[in-house]
């Protein structure tokens, strides 16, 4: 059935999982409707009750979407890849496809939850210590497997859900001052995806609720 | 007539027993019917064996589990378990239906992204004394949301009426969340699936009082 409505995206603009869904949109070609969430002002927007009769876990991404509702930023993707045309974004052949998932999961469940909002609100003070510890587990583990499946992008020559999860992971590295020189792989994949239209378009510095003094 | 190298040689699977991610894959596995070769990795001993040099190469993560199938290594349970569902018979881990689908996954992502990497043994570690009233927050907050979402999309099961990934990642967190004093009875929709799917054989085979490394005070 083809969508008579575009998809609603809830989104905050340096939110790296809201952004995996912004790529996956523009790589598909995907026209979408967004609803900024702002995670830090009225006491954070993802906790009004509103919000979270969409996301119960009072976070963003959710994405409204042939009449449901969807949360879990890999859950949309996958949904939007296999109900769309375009290019794939996990490949056809089942053991490639699961490293993509490998890598995807190692970003969106090894990483990125420990340097969450929530949690760097819970550890306090220590919370660019934390995060740096965290990231840097993760990319120590991530830049030998990246040598390993990676052709010109994370798995092989083509784009997959793991580059989505690549990019916003290494964002967040640089701002908590993780050096990417030490790991040459992902930063080499990343100065190759941050170059495309679908990454440039969708990043943080360009959104609708982007502050003036971070807009590109 | 060439016998393909892709199903002849076993799995292997590294696991510890009370390891909620390993669990997961033991219960595909057992789901599956497919026999595998169980090789333990103990989180505490020496250090925690999957420091090792050895087990870095296979995950360097440094995490379990990690599983050895059709000549590659593969590490995140649910990669693995999506990667076996694609490529071995027997009943389906996830549904056809693509909105089905996407919600199983959002539902195992709620779980294995939201609550169970939060409250890990590495974080757990770096916590230090308050590790147990953080386990607690961070599970609470992950039942609180998957309980409505639950009443939503169960029938028998998470999704549903068939058993699908979503059961699978479920069950190892609630033990987890039991592990920790979680008070369960406050999430009813939870606790019900739970219970009919720990009475289910590949729940059982699987469960951690039943692994080759169960210390012998922890066995069933």
């Amino acid at each position: 059935m083809e969508p008579s409505t575009k998809p609603v995206l809830y989104s905050y603009f340096r939110s790296s999982c809201s952004w995996r869904v912004r790529i996956a949109f523009a790589l598909k070609g995907i026209e979408y409707n967004l609803v900024p969430v702002n995670l830090i002002k009225d006491g954070g927007q993802q906790r009004s009750e509103q919000y979270s009769k969409l996301n119960p876990m009072q976070q963003v991404p959710a994405v409204e979407i042939d009449g449901i509702t969807l949360c879990q930023s890999l859950a949309v993707i996958q949904y939007i890849d296999e109900t769309r045309p375009g290019p794939r974004l996990l490949p056809v052949d089942p053991k490639a496809r699961a490293k993509v998932r490998m890598i995807s999961d190692l970003i969106a469940s090894g990483i990125q939850p420990i340097q969450n909002l929530s949690v760097l609100q819970k550890v306090g003070e220590e919370k660019v210590p934390w995060a740096q510890h965290f990231i840097n587990r993760g990319f120590q583990a991530l830049e030998p497997i990246l040598k390993e499946t990676s052709g010109k992008y994370c798995v092989g020559d083509e784009i997959s859900m793991a580059d989505i999860c690549l990019v916003p992971q290494v964002y967040n590295a640089e701002r908590f001052k993780v050096d990417i020189g030490r790991y040459p792989t992902i930063r080499k994949i990343n100065e190759t995806l941050v170059e495309l239209e679908a990454f440039k378009v969708s990043h943080p510095s360009h959104q609708p609720d982007t502050p003036a003094n971070l807009q590109a």
